[in-house]
């Protein structure tokens, strides 16, 4: 049975992924008959190619995902290099932790009712400050370059980024290590890149591809945010895609596959950017240095963590505060009266829509938490290492452009009947929720000290109890984060729901982002507040599960 | 990763051969239904206990609360359930359609009525991708339509409609301004650019794909282009750079003085309409002639907006209910679109106050008590009066929207 798990997991999550990219891979060198495509060429790579500007969409694409990436990165990696143990990390730990629930759409859209010319900060100055009786005419939101939109990107990725470094940290004895290198000398910067960076990057790595293959091909918050003259790149080929004119299809396909590749580059241009880091790291280090610019690098990483959080956080409280808001014109700095209009109006409706959410996603986590931790418990078993090469075919649902390899997935289901049905759209989330509960789990997993199991062994318990009694308590917590993490991945789908339901089966976010293309922004409060809700409660269930989990154990423990 | 490994050569091949083959695999077709829309005593029992999933743009819950009243009143009348699809881009359904023409689904569509018109429709009529033959025409209250003053009713973007859409309603480009801070809007485009010249960052409009924005590009074509009679005729390649000189030339002077020099424009017509709101704009537009009067209801506009149209007229159309090829509940499809082309239907769509859509109808033909369903509406406070609303400009050939799109794009959207 446990052997089986394996290829499941793999049959659930590559063959759908296979099959969608065959999908792109037909129209991208021309031939779909039933659109009139006969024949294989290069054809549809030369339009995409001839595309006014395609040149400066993929260079957005690149440069914001790898700028958002790294500086999120940076910020989290050099935040807990400065911070932790302090009463300040324990409170941004408390702060960012549920953060990573919000979706991005609705973080991208508290970001906009925040920083925006006509938005609450400019409010908030006007007029007394600024003399603004309507909202200058200032490029903000939408600038050129993408800054804003590398802005909410970071502000969103930060708490993920973070969240996965410290459910890593435990394995690197933190404390300790410190300890021993405060006694040789060590400040406290220096002292935590040099000792406790190197044993957990390992483990964040995974996660921070996913992070840069996602940042590159993001379409929600580049919508929201981002640049239109011309658009980052996944957003051109969403609206290809979504053309009446049916032979730009070939066009879309065939950069889907420059998308994919665009990706792949922004990884590759990572590990370079690691390679170089390892070795400049070893010079450092051989050079005997004791400090790493400790005060820049607390006051830099400390302020820029406090403000993203404090820009997610208020963007959150604005959104609730649009959600009741009456009339509330330029430059008011809050609403002339609330109402719970909006509210009442569209409340009820939403009942449906969480249920329609809960009732996939449910399954599917358990599915995939039982998949996956089946796998992984195969493999300890076998006692196997991982191999490096199989790495890119985990990734595939996470780097290849969501509406390429969807448009493939929803002709799967169509002629497998199914299309339509909770079961089908169950099946198409579990492409997307396998790799990241995956992710999530493996490395924490795998970071279990593996001579626990071999005592258990040695003092006679069977595999299995050991598996339950021992292993899976040690993992306890990161199961939980990873079941949060699933299903908050499951409650943001969107085009996977969209296409696979036939529009018939509406979650929250279906339902957020149609509502969304009105512009209401009491309707967009409401149902990016909704959207936000279901994933807050799994995480927060995450944050109290293995607790009482432990607590259970112990109180077993002392009455046995 | 660790899964992988345990897949054998001949394993992995087995995924990929299951992977080529299985969209080539034929699709088990459900029955055939087939109705005659001439007789409709069928077409009602036929109809009966059907659930319509009815794919509408779904941004506006004004509409969607419509399209729920409509879905309820036929659950009473007929026994049919009504679902709308909110959908936020009809060229989703579009992509939708051809998805299941792709894997063969010629029957049992998950589509049964759709929103629809202009390029969406002819792509689907182009494609053989709708109910057929022509229904509309044989729809009970079809002989209340105003085929001969509202000719876009029949014609849609110059494409005829052979009666494969029903007309739901009409549109017609109307500006909106705030009195407070604009009191006398300007009423030509020449009047426009000064104004815009005189008062920088005050005027956009919505960026070309959206629907608005080539709506804008095309006004601007209609007024500036030599020969209108052009636009009625697909575009000449030869011709088009100088057809549209004086449309660029027009957008050229205008760019740097509008909304953000004209390196960002908002992305669709409700969030033009909230920089009017938020007092970022001066002037901003809607294809619906009551909308400025249902947004001030509803406390999306301040009570200082007020409509205007351009001297010598604004673009207008129609838009319309379709039924693809391979719908599930085309006898409950064709209920409910008879039932929203009803005298009944249509004098509430068009009362302000519900969503201010005007009719298909030829409200004179009607009978003396629904003629005074009509006749009671209040149109609302900034909604020009049918004479105040000026002459049409019938939508040019689907394919000018199309190349004034791309070369848009190409001008200012790619640098």
């Amino acid at each position: 049975m446990l052997r089986l798990a394996p290829l499941l997991a793999l049959a659930l999550m590559l063959g759908p992924v296979a099959a969608g990219l065959f999908g792109t891979l037909l129209p991208a060198v021309g031939y779909v008959p039933a659109l009139g495509g006969e024949t294989v060429s290069l054809a549809p790579l030369r339009m995409f190619l001839a595309q006014p500007g395609i040149g400066l969409s993929a260079a957005l694409s690149l440069g914001t995902g790898l700028a958002a990436t790294l500086g999120a990165f940076a910020a989290v990696v050099l935040f807990t290099a400065a911070f932790e143990g302090t009463r300040f990390f324990r409170a941004m730990r408390r702060l960012l932790s549920p953060l990573m629930a919000v979706p991005h759409a609705a973080a991208a859209f508290g970001l906009a009712f925040l920083i925006t010319p006509s938005g609450f900060v400019m409010r908030l100055l006007s007029p007394w400050a600024t003399g603004f009786q309507r909202p200058p005419d200032v490029l903000i939101v939408g600038d050129p370059l993408g800054l804003t939109m590398t802005l909410g990107l970071m502000a969103k990725e930060v708490p993920f980024l973070f969240l996965m470094l410290l459910a890593a940290l435990p394995q690197a004895d933190p404390v300790r290590s410190r300890r021993v290198a405060a006694s040789l000398g060590y400040a406290p910067v220096a002292a935590w890149l040099t000792t406790v960076l190197p044993r957990i990057y390992p483990q964040i790595r995974l996660p921070v591809f996913a992070v840069l293959a996602y940042a590159t091909s993001v379409v929600d918050v580049a919508l929201i945010l981002g640049p239109t003259t011309p658009p980052p790149l996944a957003v051109r080929l969403t609206a290809w895609m979504n053309d009446p004119d049916l032979s730009l299809r070939f066009m879309a396909s065939a950069g889907a596959l420059v998308q994919l590749g665009l990706s792949l580059f922004a990884i590759a241009v990572w590990i370079v950017g690691e390679r170089l880091a390892v070795k400049l790291g070893r010079r450092w280090i051989e050079s005997g240095r004791r400090s790493a610019a400790e005060h820049l690098a607390t006051a830099l990483s400390g302020s820029a963590m406090a403000l993203l959080a404090a820009a997610m956080l208020s963007g959150l409280a604005l959104l609730a505060l649009w959600s009741v808001a009456g009339p509330w014109r330029f430059p008011d700095t809050f609403p002339l009266s609330f109402t719970l209009r909006a509210w009442t109006m569209h409340g009820y409706a939403a009942v449906d829509a969480i249920a329609t959410t809960i009732a996939i996603a449910l399954p599917v986590i358990a599915v995939a938490i039982a998949l996956v931790l089946a796998s992984l418990e195969n493999e300890t078993r076998e006692g196997r290492a991982r191999p490096r090469r199989s790495l890119l075919l985990l990734y595939l649902p996470l780097i290849v452009p969501q509406i390429a390899f969807v448009f493939g997935l929803q002709v799967l289901f169509l002629m497998a009947g199914l299309h339509d049905t909770l079961l089908a759209v169950a099946l198409g989330h579990m492409v997307f929720v396998l790799p990241y509960v995956f992710l999530a789990l493996s490395d924490p997993w795998r970071a279990v000290d593996p001579r626990y199991g071999h005592m258990a062994g040695a003092l006679g318990a069977s595999p299995a109890r050991t598996f339950w009694r021992v292993r899976l308590p040690l993992a306890r917590k990161a199961v939980a984060t990873a079941a949060a993490l699933g299903f908050a991945v499951s409650v943001a789908q969107y085009l996977p729901t969209l296409l696979i339901g036939g529009g018939r089966v509406s979650t929250v976010t279906t339902e957020a982002v149609a509502l969304a293309a009105g512009g209401n922004r009491q309707l967009v409060g409401i149902y990016a507040l909704l959207q936000m809700l279901l994933p807050f409660a799994a995480f927060l269930l995450a944050a109290a599960v293995p607790s009482v989990a432990h607590r259970r154990r112990r109180e077993n423990e002392t009455t046995a | 990763m660790t899964i992988i490994r345990l897949l054998s050569r001949p394993v992995r091949g087995a995924l990929l051969a299951a992977a080529l083959t299985l969209p080539l695999a034929p699709l088990a077709s459900r029955a055939d239904e087939t109705v005659d829309p001439a007789d409709w005593t069928e077409v009602l029992a036929k109809a009966k206990g059907q659930t319509v999933y009815f794919h509408a743009w779904g941004g506006e819950p004004r509409i969607n609360a419509y399209i729920a009243w409509a879905g309820e009143q036929l659950q009473q009348r007929h026994g049919i359930k009504v679902e709308q699809v909110k959908v936020d881009d009809t060229a989703n359904v579009v992509a939708r359609i051809v998805a299941e023409k792709a894997a063969g689904q010629e029957s049992g569509g998950a589509v049964d009525l759709v929103w629809i018109n202009g390029e969406n429709f002819v792509s689907l009529k182009k494609a053989g991708l709708l109910m057929s033959p022509g229904w509309a025409t044989k729809l009970p209250n079809w002989p209340l339509v105003d085929v001969e003053n509202k000719p876009a009713v029949v014609t849609d973007f110059t494409e005829p409609t052979d009666g494969q859409e029903s007309p739901w309603g009409m549109a017609k480009l109307v500006f909106m301004h705030d009195t407070a801070t604009l009191a006398e809007p300007p009423k030509t485009l020449d009047a426009l650019a000064e104004h815009v010249k005189a008062n920088p960052g005050r005027f956009t409009y919505p960026q070309p794909p959206n629907f608005h924005g080539s709506t804008f590009l095309k006004q601007v074509l209609a007024t500036t282009i030599a020969d209108r009679a052009k636009l009625s005729r697909p575009v000449d390649p030869a011709s088009f750079e100088a057809d549209v000189a004086p449309l660029f030339a027009y957008l050229d002077a205008l760019h740097p003085n509008m909304w953000r020099q004209g390196r960002a424009f908002p992305q669709n017509q409700p969030a033009l309409r909230q920089l009017l709101a938020d007092g970022e704009i001066d002037i901003a537009f809607t294809f619906n002639p009551a909308g400025a009067s249902a947004a001030i209801a509803a406390g999306e506009l301040p009570e200082t907006v007020r409509t205007f149209v351009l001297d010598g007229g604004t673009i207008g159309n129609a838009h319309f209910l379709a039924i693809p090829f391979n719908a599930n509940a085309k006898a409950g499809a064709l209920v409910l679109a008879d039932f929203l082309l009803s005298p009944e239907a249509q004098a509430r769509k068009q009362d302000p106050a519900i969503w201010g859509d005007p009719t298909v109808l030829a409200v004179e033909r009607l009978e003396a008590a629904e003629r005074e369903r009509f006749a009671a509406l209040d149109l609302g406070i900034a909604t020009l009066s049918p004479e105040e609303l000026g002459p049409v400009i019938e939508e040019p050939h689907a394919s000018w929207m199309v190349e004034l799109e791309r070369a848009w794009t190409a001008r200012y959207a790619s640098q």
